[in-house]
């Protein structure tokens, strides 16, 4: 009997990824809550490496007819000082087991790993960008192919066979071409005459045949055809992303921590929603300039605050580099809300004349220094400024924050979906 | 004949099939088995990972709560808590053995002799199986369940068909026919037979019926409550078999599903029948071949001792004191009863010529064991063949716990010579799934009035079934009857203890 060895290892594997994506999709909602509630707790670094959440099992629950209770006999190894009749005093209910996946009570708590896609994507399921209306089709990166019907003409590994041989075989039979069966048919008749005159008939009948068979051919250049493809702009949303800071003396490392941390969520954000991202880093004290990542988080500067200078920078480069008509503009500004009391005009006319319009979007995010609520300190002089422009019409967006577990949160709120706004706003 | 089969851990195709061509010379020549066609497939701890969640089928249909599963098992072996089996092993025609890339080379022998021979004869051979499975069905069956679940979600939607397999596999373990007496199970046949109902039903569908005004159907409130019981069939313990029959309201996809869900559990129900001696067979059997193995001088000393610390682990049983105690090991239990057997036909004392007067001094022992395999299951082995010297060995004793009592636990029986069959029958009876699942039955529906399906638990041992989860059970039994339904939880003198009614939830509309 033979014995057959297969070799399976190199079969695609993922068998049961589409069973856990039904499980995920079941378990959606109590999975984005744990997620939200193990971001929390993590490093921005870590915010995208996926791990392990516990979900509640209740709803992931697969009950079963389960009998419990009433008396009980067990026959258990290991004896080693009763004998029949003694009686062992109860030890509280035993040691409870672990319990395999479903089973026990729905208090169960049920862990397991998510990988890092997923976490992402559950993360940011409910968040929603404002705006996505500007589109620009991009002129990089963004040709596809397309099939696009026949063509006479082309690269021999185009060939269409099966659109080749049909032509050919209508062109046949409308010219009548003989087939080879008449053919055949009419030299075994040949073959079989014995009277020489229908025999010489025949013979002219095929040389006819076969003259005509040679005119017509087989296969005509005129038959083949070629499948054809055209290159097709695929429209590609792009996006720049502000960031704009101060970096001013009064920012300490924590703050600078908790704006990069908002930062990175933005972009992580975007990156999810437009294929193509550019980050413009402003950092600014009394006079603003454009700066790489690395200086904008860690590089030494000092000087007073002025907004207005970052404001004006970003309204050029914008002006220069991003065209609002092709791209789709975000913005997210973090300060201590220091500003210098003159500098409130300016910033305010800027903010609303020349930045607010051609943004899809811009968040103030105020920091604050840990453990000191940001809701105790009185309003800081930017915090004032920005929410007068919004009592004015402002598409602002501002919040404060103090710890790093209350950035996600904040990012949270806002970009909620809308209706969930509405309908926290409508009571 | 002394040619080693391999060197170190090292494997390659070529010495998995020198291995396997080695464990069948033994098993043939010297164990006298009788398997199925072997088929072996090396494969990842990935794999590995899927085939666990798909309670270790090569294929399934699909669900969400594999996926749970899969995630469960995923979460506790990255992080430690649990080594994956060394193999799987699938009862079909040609037997199924997956093993793990990682073993090495002593560890492919163990697992072929433990899988491919033991396991496969036991499959082959024993009667459970032979009765309750179709061994050379199986694989297209689960093949024409998957696609037949794909195409019900194409047809009314994943939501669906998901609510009605959810119903189904909470009340899987009671869509089993526990009796035989009908025909061998063919599931080819009944592939085939889906398929031909389904072509009928279409062939045969005509709109206008829907058109034609009802007439008056005859009062059944006339048939005596003994008839109705008898046409439904009732009382009936196949919850399953009796919704897909009797169900009102079931569409014809929901009945078909109901079916493949009691198909594969009947296919797995010997399997939880026959765990001791299953695995007391593959291990007795990977036990002689290795040894065998090593008595010819094909397997080196170092990778026989390799060998022998797995084999030690698995059939290591922990006493009830032990930290790592969690009930009888199978592999423990099974493995020396087999043993036991050994040494009765071989080497009888006189206790054993009183107590096994047929088998002890036989000097068969692979006659009678190979007798064993085929006519037992657990609970039957165990009652006739525990016998009081390995009673003696694991030291059994037999705890009596009744809530009433306020003194404790009571020890009834210990391995002595007034305790050897009390404990022997009690340790069987832990073993026999007809005492350890819940013994529930349709007993009635009112038909003639609100249509109420009433269900029963007959209470064995004042042990009740644990509220919320019957409750939730229960639920799904009345989204699948469409109407009410009763569980009365009633004791050995009809005294009902409890009682739950459930209504059925409304079905959203279809959007």
């Amino acid at each position: 009997m033979a014995i057959h060895i297969i070799d399976r290892r190199l079969n695609p594997g993922g068998k049961s990824l589409e069973n856990r994506q039904r499980f995920l999709r079941r378990a959606k909602s109590l999975v984005q809550g744990a997620v939200k509630k193990t971001s929390q707790e993590r490093d921005i670094k870590d915010v995208l490496e996926g791990g392990e959440v516990t979900i509640p099992l209740d709803g992931m629950h697969e009950p079963r007819f389960r009998r419990e209770g009433g008396t009980r006999d067990m026959v258990l190894p290991g004896n080693k000082k009763f004998i029949e009749g003694d009686y062992l005093p109860r030890s509280g209910q035993g040691s409870a087991k672990d319990s395999g996946p479903g089973e026990g009570d729905s208090e169960d708590a049920f862990r397991f790993v998510l990988s890092r896609d997923e976490f992402v994507d559950l993360f940011l399921d409910d968040l929603e960008l404002p705006d996505l209306a500007k589109r620009k089709i991009a002129q990089t990166e963004s040709e596809g192919i397309q099939r696009a019907g026949y063509t006479t003409s082309g690269s021999p590994s185009n060939i269409s066979v099966s659109r080749t041989v049909r032509l050919a075989l209508a062109r046949r039979i409308a010219l009548k071409r003989p087939r080879k069966e008449e053919l055949e048919e009419l030299e075994a008749a040949i073959a079989a005459c014995t009277d020489e005159d229908e025999r010489a008939e025949l013979v002219a009948e095929l040389e006819k045949l076969k003259a005509k068979s040679k005119r017509i051919p087989f296969i005509d250049p005129l038959d083949i055809r070629y499948r054809r493809f055209e290159t097709v702009p695929k429209p590609v949303a792009q996006a720049v992303m502000f960031c704009l800071m101060d970096v001013s003396g009064s920012m300490s490392e924590h703050m600078k921590d908790l704006a990069k941390r908002f930062y990175m969520l933005l972009y992580v954000f975007l990156k999810r929603r437009y294929k193509h991202v550019e980050i413009v880093f402003i950092r600014h004290t009394d006079r603003a300039e454009e700066v790489d990542e690395q200086t904008f988080f860690y590089g030494p500067a000092s000087g007073g605050t002025l907004v207005s200078s970052a404001l004006q920078a970003m309204h050029e480069i914008v002006r220069e580099r991003f065209n609002p008509a092709d791209w789709n503009i975000y913005a997210a500004q973090a300060s201590d809300g220091d500003n210098s009391y003159s500098d409130g005009e300016l910033a305010g006319m800027l903010l609303t004349d020349k930045i607010l319009p051609v943004c899809q979007f811009f968040a103030y995010l105020e920091v604050g220094e840990s453990g000191g609520s940001a809701f105790d300190l009185s309003d800081s002089s930017l915090w004032t400024l920005y929410e007068r422009l919004r009592g004015g019409g402002a598409p602002l967006s501002m919040r404060k924050v103090s710890e790093r577990s209350e950035i996600f949160p904040v990012f949270h709120d806002l970009f909620q979906r809308r209706e969930t706004n509405q309908e926290k706003a409508a009571p | 004949m002394t040619e080693r089969l391999f060197e170190g851990a090292d494997w390659d195709f070529h010495t998995l099939q020198r291995i396997s061509d080695a464990c069948e010379e033994v098993a043939m020549k010297d164990l006298g088995l009788d398997v199925y066609p072997n088929q072996i497939e090396v494969i990842t701890a990935e794999q590995m990972l899927d085939a666990y969640s798909s309670v270790g089928m090569p294929l399934f249909y699909k669900h969400w709560s594999f996926g749970k599963h899969f995630a469960y098992h995923e979460a506790s072996y990255r992080k430690g808590l649990m080594g994956l089996a060394y193999e799987i092993v699938i009862n079909s025609s040609p037997c199924i053995s997956y093993l793990m890339e990682e073993n090495t080379a002593t560890m492919q022998t163990l697992v072929i002799a433990h899988a491919a021979f033991g396991h496969n004869h036991f499959f082959k051979n024993n009667y459970l199986f032979k009765q309750w499975t179709d061994a050379d069905g199986i694989l297209d069956y689960l093949d024409f369940a998957k696609k037949y679940v794909m195409s019900c979600e194409a047809r009314h939607g994943r939501v669906e068909v998901e609510r009605t397999l959810d119903a189904a596999h909470a009340l899987m373990s009671h869509g089993i026919d526990r009796y035989p007496g009908k025909k061998k199970l063919d599931l080819r046949a009944e592939e085939k037979r889906a398929g031909r109902r389904r072509q009928h039903e279409e062939e045969v569908f005509n709109d206008l019926w829907r058109t034609v005004p009802a007439g008056k159907s005859k009062s059944r409130s006339a048939i005596s409550v003994e008839r109705r019981r008898k046409l439904l069939g009732l009382p009936q313990e196949n919850l399953l078999y009796f919704l897909e029959k009797s169900a009102p309201r079931l569409a014809p996809w929901q009945r078909e599903l109901l079916r493949i869900v009691r198909h594969i559990a009947q296919y797995f129900y010997p399997q939880s029948q026959t765990k001791v001696m299953n695995e007391g067979t593959a291990t007795y059997v990977h036990y002689r071949i290795m040894t065998k193995l090593h008595e010819q001088g094909r397997l080196t000393d170092g990778n026989f001792l390799e060998f022998l610390q797995s084999h030690t682990n698995v059939v290591f049983q922990p006493e009830f004191d032990d930290r790592r105690f969690s009930g009888f090991n199978p592999y423990a239990l099974g493995f020396s009863m087999m043993q036991d057997i050994e040494r009765i036909v071989t080497r009888p004392e006189d206790e054993d010529r009183e107590w096994f007067p047929d088998i002890a001094g036989k000097n068969d022992v692979m006659g009678v064991l190979r007798d064993v395999w085929a006519n037992y299951r657990d609970e039957s082995f165990i009652a006739q063949y525990l016998s009081p010297k390995l009673m003696r060995h694991f030291r059994m004793f037999h705890l009596h716990d009744d809530p009433e009592e306020r003194a404790g636990i009571r020890v009834d029986a210990i391995h002595d010579e007034r305790g050897f069959r009390r404990v022997r029958r009690e340790l069987a009876r832990q073993h026999d799934v007809g005492y350890i699942d819940a013994n529930i039955e349709v007993v009635d529906v009112d038909l003639s009035g609100d249509r109420r399906l009433i269900v029963h638990h007959r209470v064995i041992k004042g042990s009740q079934l644990n509220e919320t989860d019957a409750k939730r059970v229960l639920q799904h039994l009345a989204d699948l009857w469409t109407y009410d339904v009763a569980l009365i939880e009633v004791d050995a003198n009809d005294k009902v203890l409890r009682e739950y009614v459930v209504s059925p939830r409304p079905i959203p509309a279809a959007a």
